[in-house]
């Protein structure tokens, strides 16, 4: 089966004054339909460029380019921007971090929903409406003929992340993308809106990217992780496997500085990794993480090689697996 | 449901309970009315010459009759005929000028706040030459060279005073244009031409319309100013500035005669900036979370 979504050698360059910017520097992946992928990094590490360069909405001095980007079997490098706009919001759509300002104050909610609609799909309004608040019942809405009437002032935080779910669900894209989409929503409603999220995944077989820094939100939605590092991934795999099993001492440094309850005793310091995140401007000269690599040695001053440890799970590290077994 | 219970209450009060918007759109909203109903309520021609009652006094002073009740003027024509006529003037002057500079200066400004980098450094040299440009000035001077009537000075005001109109606009559209909405819109698939007028223009009609309201009293002010020094509105029209220009020879022993039409213009370019304060503090905070 062709993934939903194919990315190859993804690579985003931005002209500053000290020099050119290369926040993604080669990035993969392959999304299949009904499958979340998790695209876990610190800030800075690329990962939203990595979204906003797929969906083509990198800022105007930004440049992209990429080996293969392929949305099913549409290469998305040959559309232009008209053709692109026409794929946004139908085939791939996005969700944010910030619910609280993703909605334009000034419209009602149907009216923002019925508005995505009739701009991919031809039905007249009463129709939109009736969707709309079709798709506001199925978001768990209470009321939804009430909710379509009111501002975006007038809902919680909680409600407007379902809004701007059920918005972008509207067409019924074969990829979503969500950046951080807990992010900005207390506990229980982020538990709530992640069940959301795979509920319909269930049900829409959607595909979706969900990026975030929340190495608890991945464990319990994605079955499909991947780990950005100064524009690179340097660890993929299924989730179970790689969280069990880190290979690179970064995914390693990572896990180690989350708490786990029962396994982390009071008063016992938590992991954490020496050191920050590179400058990316110009070239990274071998290894991006090796200088706050716990495992450094000689041969680190020359690119890595994607090493593989098991079925679908490379990363990207000198070492073979077994030598960083024996390492603390 | 609860909220739209809540809601009402919480907006109708506090509009009412702003003293200056209260006073300001009461004021203007007088002048309005009077420039629309008030000449068919006054009976007299405001152009008709009686030059048996020149300089009738108003009624409550000594020699006043209620036939005109705010007298005569020079030439015998009604005073409160010509004042109320003179509000359309007013009125028309001030709102056709706001139009057309408020186009210019929105276009311009929201180009700038949007597109930015060149586009804004273009904007951001235009708006400095015309700061650079003295009103009173170019104004006279275009007026004196291509002869004064409505039309002229309208068009002249209004490719003058869009400076405001331009440096609001190019600020909050950059503002909004960061915001997650924009982004938001953006990845549903929506043009550069739907964001900016669905997405940007909605949210910075706010304090455009705090502008508009200030270059309003600006250009009554500015077209008084002309039509005082013959430049402005041709007579016989009654514009209010033309009123007090003529009744200048009068004014140590008929002092009635400017007083009347200088306390219209007051009064309005009065209320109608206490109505733009006043719409400033109300659709700033609320509503807009």
């Amino acid at each position: 089966m062709t993934p939903v979504l194919t990315v190859e050698a993804l690579r985003v360059e931005i002209p500053v004054k000290t020099g050119l910017l290369r926040p993604v520097r080669g990035v993969g992946l392959a999304i299949r339909a009904g499958e979340t992928h998790g695209l876990v990094g610190e800030s800075g590490s690329g990962k939203s460029l990595t979204a906003l360069g797929i969906m083509g909405l990198l800022p105007a001095r930004a440049h992209r380019s990429a080996a293969q980007l392929r949305l099913g079997e549409v290469d998305l490098l040959t559309l232009n921007e008209r053709a692109m706009e026409d794929v946004r919001g139908d085939r791939v759509a996005m969700i944010f971090q910030e619910p609280m300002t993703s909605l334009n104050p000034a419209f009602t909610v149907g009216a923002q929903l019925t508005e995505t609609l009739r701009r991919h799909r031809k039905v007249s309004r009463g129709e939109a409406l009736a969707r709309a608040g079709d798709m506001l019942a199925r978001v768990g809405i209470t009321s939804p003929r009430t909710r379509l009437a009111q501002y975006p002032h007038q809902l919680s935080g909680g409600l407007r992340q379902r809004v701007m779910i059920a918005m972008a669900l509207l067409c019924e894209p074969k990829l979503l993308i969500a950046d951080e989409p807990t992010t900005a929503l207390d506990v229980t409603v982020q538990a709530q809106i992640l069940r959301l999220l795979a509920e319909l995944q269930r049900d829409m077989g959607l595909a979706i990217l969900l990026i975030t820094h929340d190495l608890s939100v991945v464990a319990r939605v994605a079955q499909q992780v991947s780990v950005m590092y100064a524009g690179e991934i340097v660890e993929t795999g299924e989730v179970a496997d790689v969280f069990a099993r880190p290979a690179h001492p970064y995914t390693r440094g990572l896990l180690s500085a989350v708490p786990v309850p029962g396994k982390v005793r009071r008063n016992e310091p938590l992991g954490t990794i020496a050191g920050v995140v590179p400058s990316l401007v110009g070239e990274i000269d071998g290894c991006s993480f090796r200088a706050r690599c716990p495992s450094a040695h000689d041969a680190c001053i020359r690119p890595p090689p994607v090493r593989s440890a098991g079925s679908s799970r490379n990363y990207r590290c000198h070492l073979p697996p077994d030598a960083l077994e024996a390492q603390p | 449901m609860t909220d739209q219970v809540l809601q009402a209450p919480i907006v109708l009060p506090r509009r009412l309970r702003h003293g200056g918007f209260v006073l300001g759109a009461a004021i203007v909203g007088l002048v309005v009315v009077a420039a629309l109903i008030g000449p068919a309520l006054v009976p007299d021609d405001p152009f008709a010459q009686d030059l048996l009652k020149r300089l009738v006094p108003p009624m409550w002073m000594e020699g006043g009759s209620a036939a005109h009740i705010l007298g005569t003027d020079q030439v015998g024509r009604d005073y409160l005929a010509r004042l109320v006529y003179g509000a359309r003037i007013s009125l028309l002057i001030g709102l056709s000028t706001v139009i057309v500079s408020g186009l210019i200066g929105t276009t311009l400004g929201v180009a700038g706040g949007f597109f930015g980098g060149r586009v804004d450094d273009v904007v951001t040299f235009i708006i400095t030459c015309r700061l650079a440009v003295p009103l009173i000035l170019v104004a006279l001077a275009v007026v004196s060279l291509v002869g004064s009537s409505l039309l002229v000075v309208v068009v002249t005001l209004g490719l003058l005073l869009w400076e405001r109109f331009a440096v609001v606009a190019r600020t909050t559209t950059a503002q909004v244009r960061n915001l997650d909405y924009v982004a938001a819109a953006r990845a549903a698939g929506c043009s550069r031409g739907y964001i900016l007028l669905r997405e940007v223009l909605p949210n910075i009609l706010n304090p455009l319309i705090v502008v508009a309201t200030l270059e309003m009293a600006l250009a009554i002010l500015l077209e008084a100013a002309l039509s005082f020094l013959g430049l402005g509105v041709p007579p016989p029209l009654p514009s209010w500035g033309l009123m007090i220009a003529e009744a200048r020879d009068y004014m140590f022993f008929q002092a009635w005669v400017i007083v009347i039409p200088g306390l219209a213009l007051l009064v309005f370019v009065l209320g109608i900036n206490l109505l733009g304060d006043g719409l400033r503090d109300l659709l700033a905070p609320e509503g807009r979370a």
